[in-house]
């Protein structure tokens, strides 16, 4: 072996392009200090790296930090896919904040850095071919975030869920930690591939009380991240009190972080027959949980917090059709995690344009406001109106948000595909509870509004919002995107197989 | 593509494209106007899809049992065996051009009233697009296009109760809603069991079992007779039915009443049975029993209802009963009824909303107990009521009359104790369906003029002419020409017959 290793700089291009949108940006804001460059260099370092890890993904697959035939960096489909998502979540979630920082609610230099910072964590994620990678990366992204959430100037509420989300979050990492530390001690390896080999290969080590203890403190330190239940609990009291574009973002690409750090390790790394019963019990418990407590939500964004964990139900549900031995043929496995990527894909698009949809109707650097401030928006605002009712009914899985009934048809047909009709059952009751709350929600912004206006109140109840011309932007893309989605999902479904 | 092709896409794109035309026209009388238009041109590309290839006439064993006059396929999402393959065959022309039909006399009635709620332009415009979802239902030959489609029509229902109805419209439009996902949903994981097994949605592959298992065509007959149990609705999956019926606007009952509940029994005959055949020879019995429970039950509650749009929409339960059970009975005697009580429901049951519409938007009031004597008010009122009722009865001569009759011998001509008994049960509930439509009418016609009533004028709206007549002919044709649905029809369900008792 040398002693010095070939480094493919070409594989880790979109790493470098993220990180050096982190640094171009914190000097951008030192030198120029005006806050509009800063945002233009965030914007197009964020576009940059999108396009960057579409490039380089469009090529065969790039391995590197080799040691032997096991490899630290794996750049391939999937990879850049998770790259270039993140990228241009990150620059949605750009636009959104907009209308805040112009408010002069958060320090542009700062939060442009944090979040070009968490974009690189992301897209590193993606590629990460070893326990270390992952778990540095999964950190890279969710670190900043503890500072995103509590940057809101004078709010008592986003320093309360500030610290929720640093404690929860620390305790996971550490659980995961734990967990590699001990696989580390039962096989001696930290990359993924070697691992899944091994455990394979040898399936005494596979019973062995220390590997079963190391499994699960891997799955539930991850599953944290994801917000499922029981492990949900910081995710909507963390979304309510930050920051709209925040929250946005922490259910979106945070929340795919997850999901791509949780699939690395259950599909290379870990036993199936060992994760597939926990996964497929996280996955029913997340979806019923969530949509049962989003039935009793008043304000906005708790209630799209709370039908976030159960969206996030939804993504693992596919992974819980591993359970049986049905399940875990290698072509319902590869069915498997496509749909659990696919359908993570179609909702981040969709939760992405509700939150636009949420912000473009309420004033600027305002929070999410109860339901009741939403209540006939969409008789004042008709075109953002319909743009969130039909992110709101993409997310409820009907017709005309093709994107989400695509999306939960892709999960029904994995799992019986892997034979899992049981659990396809409960996807299928799953999302008639959530069509009661998503059907409350937009059937609101219609109605008129309940009482005569008295004032205008503080938070904005009924008067009429300016639309802030970048907040449009953002959801009229994401809006179109899916629109483009619902009619052509193959688009995803190629990509999510690759 | 052929002229057939182009009319197929003409049937859902005119209707779409109009519902747009409609959204961005920006003055509401012209916006109904240029709805109107749409839907006639629909119905115009409707009726030409009759002519056609007939080369089912010549149907043997061994070939496809689903041959439809004019077909389309192209792909759409491989991924999930997704293609957009319509055809239409004498099992559907009927409904589609019913379909046509009712949502063009909705469109009409709506140029002249809108109800309260909402702009005339969004309720047109909602309108067609819930006839797109219907029509695509009726023309879908892929499993996962046929669900599409049948996903479409929830939400704008929905909003058309929601946003139209009566006093209690949230809740009703709700239950609605939550209901009927459910049914679909139930679909879904029917369809995609099927798929999972077969490895194509196509229905015409997959018509007469396509070699799936014992086990899978009764796991795969349960969910999706659950689901079209729902829509239809089967006792006892129907409670959201009379709540929607009563607080939708009348629009909205003519189209629910008159062609969304065929989408359920539609896709009993089509999908669950042609799929499933070995499910549904395994379940027919237990699909019996439930249908004569919901003819009894529904026409026991009827008698104790005070409320006339309640009333006629649990009499939509009762009838919907008949034609479950002519699909029970898996004869084609049966299925064949079946399919001509579906019309024949829906022109009837589609003229007496109209006509409660009426009564209830004249006299402020649909309660029994407040309405009497409309025929010494408004004579033609009545008589026009006195019509739809009797043809609802199952009067010889009239629409209503084949259905139920011929339900009823097919249950009888299967025989053995459970059929027999089925059999003289329907009959016995087809005279309760007298009873209670000759009490509401003797309530609501007879007697001396109650003081809701005693306003009335005598004289009707040209709109409401237009919009009833179509329908009191159509009722009256097809009871004295019962061949105009059966002729198309007998080819089809022949070869359906042929594959379910192969």
């Amino acid at each position: 072996m040398n002693a010095v290793q070939s480094v493919d700089s070409v594989a880790l291009l979109p790493a470098y392009l993220a990180a050096g949108t982190a640094v171009l940006v914190l000097i951008t804001d030192l030198l120029l200090a005006r806050p509009r460059a800063t945002l233009v260099v965030a914007a197009l370092g964020a576009l940059g790296t999108a396009v960057g890890a579409a490039l380089v993904g469009a090529g065969a697959e790039r391995r590197t930090f080799c040691v032997g035939a096991d490899c630290s960096w794996i750049f391939g489909g999937r990879a850049a896919l998770v790259g270039a998502v993140v990228a241009l979540l990150t620059l949605g979630v750009l636009g959104l904040s907009v209308p805040a920082l112009r408010a002069g609610r958060s320090p542009v230099g700062e939060y442009c850095f944090l979040l070009a910072c968490s974009m690189t964590g992301g897209v590193v994620l993606g590629a990460a071919g070893d326990l270390i990678t992952l778990i540095v990366a999964l950190e890279t992204l969710t670190l900043p975030l503890y500072v995103l959430v509590g940057l809101r100037r004078g709010s008592l509420a986003s320093a309360e869920a500030a610290v929720t989300f640093f404690v929860v979050s620390v305790v996971a990492t550490t659980l995961t930690l734990l967990g590699a530390a001990l696989l580390y001690a039962v096989t001696g390896g930290l990359h993924l591939d070697r691992l899944g080999a091994v455990l394979a290969e040898r399936p005494e080590l596979r019973n062995l009380p220390l590997t079963v203890a190391a499994v699960a403190l891997v799955l539930v330190g991850l599953a944290f991240k994801v917000a499922a239940v029981p492990f949900h609990a910081w995710a909507p009291a963390t979304y309510d009190g930050a920051p709209l574009p925040v929250a946005a973002y922490l259910s979106t690409a945070s929340k795919l972080g997850g999901v791509v750090a949780l699939l690395a390790v259950v599909q290379r790394a870990l036993p199936a027959d060992q994760t597939g019963p926990v996964l497929a019990l996280l996955a029913v418990l997340t979806m019923t949980v969530g949509n049962l407590v989003a039935l009793r939500q008043r304000r906005t964004v708790r209630l799209l917090a709370w039908s976030s964990v159960a969206q996030a139900g939804y993504i693992l549900a596919p992974l819980g059709a591993l359970a049986l031995a049905a399940g875990r043929t290698g072509e319902a496995r590869d069915a498997a995690y496509a749909a659990a990527v696919a359908y993570a894909v179609f909702f981040v698009v969709l939760e992405l344009a509700a939150f636009a949809g949420v912000t473009a109707l309420r004033p600027a650097g305002a929070d999410g406001g109860t339901l009741d401030d939403l209540r006939g928006a969409a008789r004042r605002h008709p075109w953002r109106g319909a743009a969130l009712g039909l992110a709101l009914v993409g997310l409820a899985g009907l017709p005309p948000g093709l994107a989400g009934l695509f999306a939960k048809v892709t999960v029904v047909r994995a799992l019986l595909d892997g034979g899992a009709a049981w659990l396809a059952l409960v996807v299928a009751v799953n999302a008639v509870i959530g069509l009661a709350y998503y059907l409350r929600v937009t059937a609101g912004l219609w109605a008129p509004a309940a009482t005569p206006t008295p004032a205008p109140t503080l938070s904005g109840g009924a008067v009429a919002v300016p639309l802030v011309g970048v907040v449009a932007v953002v959801l009229a893309v994401a809006t179109v995107a899916a629109v483009v989605l619902g009619v052509a999902p193959q688009l995803v479904l190629d990509l999510a197989g690759r | 593509m052929s002229f057939g092709q182009v009319l197929l896409v003409a049937v859902l794109a005119v209707p779409a494209l109009g519902a747009v035309a409609v959204a961005a026209t920006p003055r509401d009388r012209a916006a109904r106007l240029v709805g109107t238009v749409a839907a006639a041109l629909t119905l115009v590309a409707a009726v030409p899809l009759v002519f056609g290839d007939r080369s089912w006439f010549a149907w043997s064993a061994g070939a496809p049992a689903v041959r439809p006059w004019h077909e389309l396929d192209l792909p759409w999402v491989p991924g999930l065996e997704l293609r957009f393959h319509l055809g239409v065959d004498g099992i559907s022309w009927p409904l589609v051009v019913l379909t046509a039909l009712l949502t063009l006399l909705c469109c009409g009635y709506s140029l002249w009233r809108v109800p309260e709620g909402g702009s005339g332009r969004a309720l047109v415009a909602l309108l067609l697009v819930v006839e797109v979802g219907i029509l695509g239902t009726f023309l879908a030959l892929d499993l996962v296009l046929f669900f599409l489609f049948f996903e479409v029509v929830l939400l704008p229902m929905y909003a058309i109760i929601a946003g139209w109805g009566g006093a209690d419209r949230r809740r009703a439009a709700r239950k609605f809603a939550l209901y009927t996902l459910f049914g679909s949903v139930l679909l879904l994981v029917g369809v995609y069991v099927v798929v999972a097994a077969a490895g194509t949605a196509d229905v015409v592959a997959l018509t007469g079992g396509a070699g799936l298992s014992r086990g899978t065509q009764l796991a795969a007959f349960t969910l999706l007779a659950i689901a079209f149990a729902v829509k239809s609705p089967l006792w006892p999956l129907h409670s959201w039915l009379p709540d929607a019926h009563t607080q939708a606007p009348t629009v909205g009952s003519v189209v629910l009443a008159g062609v969304l509940l065929k989408m359920g029994t539609y896709g009993l005959i089509r999908v669950a049975v042609g799929v499933a055949p070995e499910g549904a020879r395994w379940a027919a019995p237990v699909l019996g029993v439930l249908a004569v429970a919901a003819i009894l039950v529904g026409s026991l509650v009827c008698l104790a209802q005070t409320e006339v749009k309640r009333l006629i929409a649990y009499s939509s339960v009762g009838h919907m009963g008949f034609v479950l059970l002519g699909v029970a009975t898996l004869t084609t005697t049966g299925i064949q009824a079946a399919l001509i009580g579906n019309v024949a429901h829906g022109v009837i049951t589609g003229l007496l909303f109209f006509l409660a519409g009426a009564v209830k938007d004249r006299t402020g009031t649909g309660s029994l107990a407040e309405l009497s004597g409309l025929r010494e008010t408004a004579p033609r009122l009545a008589g026009l009521l006195a019509f739809a009722a009797i043809a609802s009865l199952g009067l010889p001569g009239l629409a209503g009359f084949w259905g139920e009759a011929f339900a009823v011998i097919a249950a009888v001509q299967v025989g053995g104790p459970l059929w027999t008994t089925l059999g003289v049960l329907a009959a016995v509930g087809g005279a309760l369906t007298a009873a209670y439509f000759l009490r509401l009418l003797r309530q609501v016609t007879h007697g001396r003029p109650s003081t809701a009533v005693g306003r009335v004028g005598p004289g009707l709206a040209g709109a409401e002419l237009t919009a009833w007549v179509p329908l009191v002919l159509l009722a009256l044709a097809i009871g004295l020409a019962p061949a105009l649905v059966l002729g198309v029809a007998e080819g089809p369900v022949d070869a359906l017959v042929g594959v379910v008792f192969p």
